[in-house]
């Protein structure tokens, strides 16, 4: 998706251009384009007069941001420490090996992201996956064969 | 809706509230927390919708999607009132058999009850399930009866009676006084009386004074935050406002994780419901006292929960903490004094101004008053969380509201405090869990996360996890806890992979003291904690991976091989299809065998298998 000055235009005017708001005028524009893109940070750079390394310093800070665009699936492995216990690790390897994605980057053909997350809160149902918003609990190796088979399927 | 011009106004509200409110009409309420949503709760919302339209029953009764109800183990959780049946696990494919069974001939659905796995028993009340029968459930009280999109249900249930009563009969000087006589201790981790904090900001010069709070909620398997705060956002919203009044403020924030969708939207809708409402916003109820709450999401940093980093943020910055020469009561956001504390203090908050100080010391210890919701996760029957009276021992907690380990293992350690806290023996099972008596076993409360270990957890494998999640979360501004801990990180990576020395321990234990003695502020200084205390607990286990190469727990990889065993391998070849390795052979009808040197240990085989045939070792 290409930047357009409009789209940002309209996330700032919610904020009132105030530097402080940078951190959510951010997390709109990734919810937008589901990455940072170059040029729009140069832009609120100069809309919100806040020179551009410190744009830079607090995209790279928060683990929320990327700079990279993300894949079209985006697969989320909870690492919380009750997952962890519950074999989070093991799954994170063979997704990993299933879909060819290392944790934490994208597949250069941007089908897929692979990332790790610090507890969505759902200890409950751990080991916990989220692919693509759709929270799937008691995950075990099998069960993300089966999922992601079924992404692999409906995009044909 | 129409504000609320004085508190006359709200008690008038609150009565034609309940008045329109037939306590005897049927009534479905479905928890729709995250967890029960995980479990597919919008389905059973979406059924029951479906099916009560199916029934002409719309109307005559009420379904209520509710906050979370703590035993996420066995969502989507469903309470029938007001007969108060309980069931649970439901599915939508359920549903059509509750509204036949229960709402039209009024019988139980015996199959939805839970069984106590102790006795066999089926229970059909939730305050019964042994899960919630040994909690005293104050802060968490309306959590499962209201829908937290909608003011009136709080309001209905009591809800800002606190606030009238501080507006209309108290002075701020007495709440803080309150506040102080209660004992209030920060909920968020370090156990700092909340009331002392609230009168340095009310004493401190500078003008305007801020009040926060910290949703921020960081630590891995801590979720009370988020369930309040998506369950009763009114609740919290009640406490900062009584805050600010006592404190003398006009502004606030909540800074919440955008990990928490739910809890970010259904405080953006409270908060716009309340100002409808005249409870936030100019003139509050007719008192002459102002204050608005803005919301900022946080951007996923660990270290931002963190009093300086948490306001660093709020300002736009990157979440690094500031040496605390000058303590942000004084001078804090945008260098204003301001008063931080977390979600759960300040749904304590309501609590106290309305019953009193002295029925809120009733519950709990002396050096610790009042109750805390634990988030009682891992390897444990009863996941949830849980609300318990202070000073309750660890056993209770974890055998008789977690109904023990699953699968008959043995117990091994709790680990509470998050990555700042520490692993609690068997051996002190019988603690009684408070602020002060944590700190003295080596570890701490924290948010109130309790993660259960058992005698498959490895305690140097947790070690090495948190200081790896500790040094993937150091901001990087000092040099200690930027290198010290990525140092203690490799060491621990090391001994996991079977490549420790001696002496290793005794470096860690050297490095750690100079961890926690130098950085700047608490994640560094607490980072040790969850080393030393497994050290200290466990320091056999580490042994065994340096001397031996040996992990006893049969979780680190470099020191497990995986065996097939002959006895119980039965050749159905389901280990053979599901290992992506192809390290599994043997032709069919003929004993399988894992390849060693092929075998990546992913566990699959084991995962797969219905005979138990294959241990590792």
């Amino acid at each position: 998706m290409s930047f357009e000055p409009a789209t940002i235009d309209a996330i700032l005017a919610k904020y009132g251009s105030q530097k402080s708001a940078l951190i959510q005028v951010l997390q709109d524009v990734q919810a937008e384009y589901r990455y940072l893109p170059q040029d729009a940070l140069t832009y609120l750079s100069d809309a919100l007069k806040v020179p551009l390394s410190t744009v830079y310093h607090v995209a790279t800070f928060y683990k929320a941001f990327s700079l990279k665009p993300k894949g079209k699936h985006v697969i989320s492995v909870c690492m919380g420490t009750a997952c962890h216990v519950r074999g989070a690790p093991r799954i994170l390897d063979a997704i990993s090996r299933e879909i060819d994605v290392e944790p934490n980057t994208t597949a250069d053909d941007l089908s897929y992201t692979l990332e790790t997350v610090n507890c969505l809160g759902s200890c409950a149902l751990g080991p916990l996956v989220v692919i693509d918003d759709e929270y799937l609990g008691k995950a075990t190796s099998a069960k993300m064969k089966k999922a992601l088979a079924k992404i692999a399927k409906d995009e044909g | 809706m129409e504000k609320l011009s004085d508190f006359q106004a709200l008690e008038q509200y609150r009565q034609k509230l309940i008045a329109a409110r037939d306590p005897e009409k049927p009534t479905i309420t479905v928890c729709a927390g995250t967890g029960c949503k995980g479990c597919g709760a919008d389905g059973v919302v979406a059924a029951f919708k479906e099916e009560l339209a199916k029934r002409d029953l719309e109307g005559k009764v009420d379904l209520l999607a509710t906050g979370c109800h703590g035993f996420c183990e066995r969502g989507t959780l469903v309470v029938i009132r007001p007969q108060e049946y309980f069931y649970q696990l439901v599915m939508p494919k359920d549903v059509p058999e509750i509204i036949e069974t229960t709402m039209i001939n009024g019988e139980v659905v015996e199959r939805l009850l839970y069984e106590d796995p102790q006795s066999g028993e089926k229970v059909l009340h939730e305050k019964d399930v042994p899960f919630y029968k040994y909690q005293q459930r104050q802060i968490f009280a309306y959590n499962g009866h209201l829908d937290p999109t909608d003011v009136g249900n709080y309001i209905a249930l009591g809800g800002y009676a606190g606030l009238a009563k501080a507006l209309s009969e108290m002075k701020p000087e007495q709440i803080v006084q309150d506040v102080k006589d209660a004992g209030l201790r920060g909920r968020g981790g370090g156990g700092f009386p909340a009331g002392r904090k609230w009168e340095t900001v009310r004493n401190a010069e500078g003008d305007p004074k801020y009040v926060l709070c910290n949703a921020d909620e960081g630590d891995p398997g801590a979720y009370m935050d988020r369930s309040l705060l998506e369950g009763n956002p009114h609740l919290v919203i009640e406490g900062m406002i009584i805050g600010a009044y006592a404190i003398g403020s006009n502004h606030g924030y909540i800074y919440v994780r955008n990990e928490y969708p739910l809890a970010v939207q259904n405080t953006y809708i409270a908060l716009d419901q309340a100002r409808e409402l005249g409870l936030l916003g100019e003139n509050i109820l007719g008192s002459g006292f102002s204050f608005d709450i803005q919301v900022s999401r946080g951007g996923g940093a660990f270290v931002c929960g963190e009093s300086t980093a948490l306001m660093a943020s709020l300002e736009g910055q990157p979440g690094e903490p500031r040496a605390k020469y000058v303590h942000t009561a004084e001078r804090g956001l945008y260098e204003k004094p301001t008063n931080l504390n977390n979600v759960e203090t300040w749904a304590n908050v309501p609590f106290i101004v309305r019953e009193g100080v002295k029925k809120y010391r009733a519950v709990g210890t002396e050096g610790s008053p009042g109750t805390k919701i634990f988030s009682l996760v891992g390897k444990i029957n009863n996941t949830g969380l849980v609300e318990v009276p202070m000073g309750i021992t660890l056993r209770e907690i974890v055998e008789d509201i977690g109904g023990g380990i699953p699968n008959g293992k043995k117990f091994k350690a709790v680990q509470t405090g998050g990555p700042s806290g520490g692993c609690i023996p068997a051996e002190h099972l019988d603690l009684p869990v408070d602020f002060d008596k944590l700190y003295e076993v080596g570890s701490m409360m924290g948010s109130g996360g309790m993660i259960v270990m058992d005698e498959n957890t490895c305690m140097v494998d947790i070690a090495r996890y948190f200081t790896e999640f500790l040094s993937e979360e150091s901001c990087g501004k000092c040099a200690p806890c930027r290198e010290g801990v990525a140092q203690m990180r490799d060491l621990l990576t090391d001994i996991c992979d079977g490549k420790g020395q001696e002496g290793d321990l005794e470096l860690i234990e050297d490095l750690a003291e100079t961890i926690a003695a130098t950085s700047l502020c608490a994640l560094g200084q607490t980072a040790p904690n969850p080393v030393l205390t497994t050290i200290k607990y466990f320091r056999d286990e580490y042994e065994a991976h340096i001397k031996e190469q040996r992990c006893p727990a049969g979780v680190c990889p470099a020191l497990i091989t995986y065996r097939i065993v002959e006895d119980k391998c039965t050749a159905c070849g389901v280990c053979k299809r599901v290992c992506p390795s192809d390290a599994i052979e043997g032709a069919k009808k003929e004993i399988h065998k894992i390849i060693v040197d092929k075998c990546i240990k992913c566990g699959a085989c084991i995962e797969a298998c219905k005979f138990d045939a294959i241990v590792k070792e």
